[in-house]
């Protein structure tokens, strides 16, 4: 056993950002043992990711979601942090660091990972209240409480960081207004007509542009109140982002005599002018250029690590990062790889689908992909990416190459399956650009850590774990690696065959992309059948129907016989029907009218259901309208009792008759039905209200049971009999009527918005746990009223007889009968 | 008589708007019931309106692209083939069926 370690050297990093630190965790990977190491970071919190910046402004994420080290981590790995406290020079005679507070340590490696600084333009007006930059977390709690007070914001910057803010300030609520000077959005990444297509998208959005635009001055009085532009014209707000670019934050490197040109020289290993002093990040020059974007960062972090560790046998040298930009602007596609204008040296391929909205460009030169614009559908990019980057000439592949990795796949007798793509690259094809991670790299660590989960990969490769985008992908690696098992380790399995995407993120892009019928969201979210299945039809249908009520027009065609029919189908093909009977009350008029429809209509069976209703079996399917005209004319409607829909609110007789009764549970029973009936679900839906805790009417098996007590009403949910029984769980207890329907109503709306189409109460409340629902129904009174509130609005184009629409015709409708008879 | 059947015949048995996309309508005939199925495509199928499983109602199923969903437990019958998608097994008579000038025309057979 060797008891002498060798002495530690001393390692000191300025700047907590993510170069730094992506270097220090390269580092550590590489020679734990061989430094002491001290980091300090001018912010005051732990190392995060800026990346994700833009994903807390637009609500997607929360500040605590984007650490990337916690304080443990320091800890753990014994490096000394020093938050909040800048370094403010470098003595390199001496080898030692000042910072603000005074502090020095002496170094025998110094790390430059000082990072940028948002490009300030010398203009009147940028010390008023409301204007920021969009850099850091500082400026995001600025931005983030601007929009809870003002209405009107203004970024300036039309590139990719000041679109992504724009959104970001879009989805919180602002108007936005966004100040390019040049002619187009994005001009460092796009051409002319997918920059056109993105002001066109983001323009539909709400975003308003100036494009041309120069700002010549910021104005108000103490606090922002809009812009002036140089040719006159005057552009109102209350925030004014500053999103013009950033510049590399070179002051401690100029003040410590090293040599710079935009950025901190160094060399292909990253030192410095100074062979003690090596540099990282968006604060250094490379061979003439500078980077902005995170995928160079990490390369620099291994070479740079590979240098400190002192390894010499192992050490690469950085030879520049090709670049591929993604927006990261929800529902919006465009991807940027590459030298992407065309010249005189190269050839183009170009592909226009302006119906869906997609625009691909890809130039060539010597037969070589040298650079690609996507629009509207970038799920190639990666591939494109992948091509560039090697750089051999495209061969047979020409022909095909703009149709995307799949058609290409196809032609050459493969199947088109999103899968089968990333079973196709090598194990060297990169998947994750922001943290370069390669193919091989995500399938050894599956391997060799047992992975079973997109968060696995992510905590133990990165990949995917910054801006996202690579998702598909590694999800893809998973299911690859894994087979079937995945599927049901992810948790939330595609919906059908006709997809990838489970329900959720259905449902999500349904609001956020504005898909308003059934044709729209197969043609948006790539549904491999152009008309679906028996499986994902109804689902579409429900979730339309949920996400714009009063809007989407049912789709009889995607509905499930028994809701096309208004009718149970039996298995002799033939129907029952159940008229409604609220609360479980009947009257001799309605007894007479049901005995009236058995006898004309020699209807062979009757009777009397769990729910407290008459059920009529063996109506066939040219009777039903005849039989619901003669109900309707006794005042019975449809008891839905074939639907994903409200069923039964059954009913004891409560404190009217019953010697126990403590409540009229009957007449709460029928107003909750009067409130809820005609309300279309995920799955079935029953109700139930007790008079006492004897709880006569079930209701602890029920979707939402009502138990009247001496001082109100005790309120549970999730229950049901069925196959595998489950007892409700305690919601609430309240006081009044007109509560128990509020949170009734709070609770079925809940119910209708988040869970997956077939899912009944009990499993999904199993799936987010009562806690979850407590805190929307119960504990958020406004929330809870917003709730009731979209129920009752969506009631109003709900609550129509089906029976009374399709009765009023005098003769049969279409539906109902044959087209023909013959023979 | 019963005898053979001595010829076919095309019969016109409605409008093709009658039958909704992704729909179908029944034909009622002395030996059963046929289904006229109509794709999104506007392609028309008829076969009898019986599931080979447990004889549910073909026509009250939901189409999509050529094929029909029986409603009674969801087997998938190819339109094209009359086949039950696997690993079902069972055919479904198909029956000769065109569209001419907006018109659906039924091969049935004329006894003679």
């Amino acid at each position: 056993m060797n008891m002498y370690a060798a002495p530690r050297r001393r390692l000191v990093v300025i700047g907590n950002g993510m170069a730094g630190m992506r270097t220090v965790e390269e580092l550590l990977k590489r020679a734990p043992e061989r430094y002491d190491i001290t980091v300090f970071g001018a912010e005051p919190q732990v190392n995060y990711d800026r990346i994700l910046l833009s994903s807390v402004l637009a609500g997607e994420k929360q500040l605590d979601q984007i650490t990337i080290n916690p304080r443990e981590w320091y800890d753990a790995n014994g490096i000394t942090l020093q938050a909040g406290d800048a370094v403010v020079s470098i003595d390199r005679q001496a080898q030692t660091v000042t910072s603000a507070s005074g502090l020095v340590v002496g170094y025998d490696r110094l790390l430059l990972a000082t990072g940028s600084r948002p490009i300030v333009p010398p203009i009147p007006g940028l010390n008023l209240a409301g204007v920021c930059a969009f850099r850091d977390i500082a400026d995001v709690e600025t931005m983030i409480a601007a929009s809870a007070r003002y209405r009107r914001a203004i970024v300036i910057g039309g590139g990719l960081l000041g679109l992504e803010a724009a959104n970001g300030l879009l989805k919180r609520g602002m108007s936005v207004a966004v100040i390019h000077l040049m002619d187009r959005l994005m001009e460092r990444q796009l051409d002319h007509e997918a920059a056109r297509l993105l002001q066109t998208a983001l323009d539909e959005r709400g975003l308003n542009f100036f494009t041309h635009a120069e700002t010549e001055e910021i104005y108000g009085e103490g606090r922002v109140e809009g812009v002036r532009l140089a040719d006159g014209r005057d552009v109102p707000g209350d925030l004014v982002v500053m999103a013009i670019g950033i510049r590399p934050n070179i002051d401690l490197a100029r003040a410590a005599g090293l040599d710079l040109n935009r950025g901190i020289a160094v060399g292909d290993d990253l030192r410095t002018s100074d062979p003690a002093i090596f540099a990282v990040g968006e604060c250094v020059e490379h061979r003439g250029k500078t980077y902005g974007l995170v995928a160079p960062l990490w390369e620099m972090a291994k070479i740079c690590a590979d240098h400190l560790a002192g390894d010499e046998s192992t050490v690469s040298d950085y030879q520049g990062t090709v670049l591929a930009t993604r927006l990261k602007v929800t529902g919006i596609d465009v991807f940027s790889a590459g030298e992407f204008l065309a010249d005189e040296t190269t050839d183009e391929i170009v592909f226009r689908d302006p119906a869906r909205n997609v625009y691909k460009r890809l130039v060539l030169r010597d037969e070589r992909l040298v650079g690609a614009v996507l629009y509207g559908d970038a799920r190639d990019g990666g591939w494109y990416f992948q091509l560039l980057r090697e750089g051999k000439p495209l061969g047979e592949l020409r022909d095909l190459v703009i149709f995307g990795q799949g058609f290409a796949g196809l032609a050459a007798g493969k199947p088109v399956d999103p899968a089968a793509a990333v079973a196709a690259l090598p194990l060297a094809a990169e998947i994750c650009g922001c943290n370069g991670v390669c193919k091989g790299k995500i399938l050894d660590t599956i391997a060799a850590k047992g992975l079973t989960t997109l968060e696995g990969v992510r905590s133990h490769t990165k990949a995917s774990a910054s801006c996202g985008s690579c998702t598909p992908q590694v999800e893809a690696l998973l299911a690859l690696a894994l087979g079937a098992t995945y599927a049901q380790a992810a948790g939330e399995k595609p919906m059908c065959k006709c997809t990838t995407l489970g329900h959720d993120q259905v449902r999500r892009e349904i609001v956020e992309q504005g898909l308003k019928n059934i044709p729209a969201v197969m043609a948006g979210l790539g549904w491999s059948r152009p008309d679906g299945c028996h499986s994902c039809r109804p689902a579409l249908n429900f979730y339309l129907l949920i996400a714009w009520p009063g809007e989407y027009v049912d789709d009889s065609q995607s509905r499930f016989v028994n809701e096309r029919m208004h009718a149970n189908i039996q298995k002799d093909g033939t129907y029952s029907v159940i008229p409604r009977m609220w609360g479980g009350q009947t009257s001799a008029k309605e007894l007479r009218a049901l005995a009236d429809v058995v006898e004309k209509f020699n209807i062979p069976s009757v009777k009397v259901t769990g729910g407290q209703r008459i059920d009529l079996l063996g109506v066939t399917g040219e009777q039903l309208p005849a039989v619901w005209r003669d109900l309707n004319a006794a005042g019975m409607v449809s008891g839905h009792a074939y639907g994903k829909a409200l069923r039964t609110v059954k009913t004891c007789v409560g404190s009217e008759w019953c010697r126990f009764g403590t409540q009229d549970s009957t007449a709460m029973g029928v107003a909750l039905e009067r409130m809820s009936w005609g309300s279309w679900h995920p799955h079935k839906v029953k109700l139930a209200v007790s008079g006492c805790p004897r709880n006569c009417a079930e209701a602890t098996i029920k979707d939402f049971g009502v138990i009247a007590v001496e001082s109100g009403w005790e309120l549970s949910v999730g229950g049901n009999g069925g196959i595998k029984v489950r007892a409700t769980d305690f919601l609430a207890k309240v006081e009044t009527e007109a509560e128990v329907l509020e949170y009734c109503g709070a609770f079925l709306q809940l119910y209708r918005e988040q869970a997956r189409y077939l899912e009944r109460t009990a499993p999904w409340l199993e799936r987010v746990g009562i806690d979850w629902v407590k805190e929307r129904v119960v504990e958020d009174a406004e929330g809870r009223r917003a709730l009731h509130d979209r129920f009752l609005y969506a009631q109003r184009f709900a609550q129509d007889d089906p029976w009374a629409e399709r009765t009023d015709e005098t003769a049969v409708p279409a539906a109902f009968r044959p087209l023909a008879t013959v023979g | 008589m019963d005898t053979l059947l001595d010829t076919t015949d095309w019969l016109d048995i409605g409008a093709l708007d009658a039958v909704p996309r992704q729909g179908a309508r029944t034909v009622v005939t002395g030996s059963g019931t046929i289904a006229v199925f109509r794709s999104l495509d506007d392609a028309v199928f008829a076969l009898d309106d019986r599931c080979p499983h447990k004889g549910g109602p073909l026509s009250q199923g939901i189409v999509h692209g050529h094929s029909v969903t029986c409603p009674l437990h969801n087997w998938i019958i190819d339109l094209d083939t009359g086949a039950a998608a696997e690993p079902d097994e069972g055919c479904v008579r198909r029956i000769p069926v065109r569209v001419e000038a907006g018109r659906i025309l039924l091969a049935v057979e004329i006894r003679s």
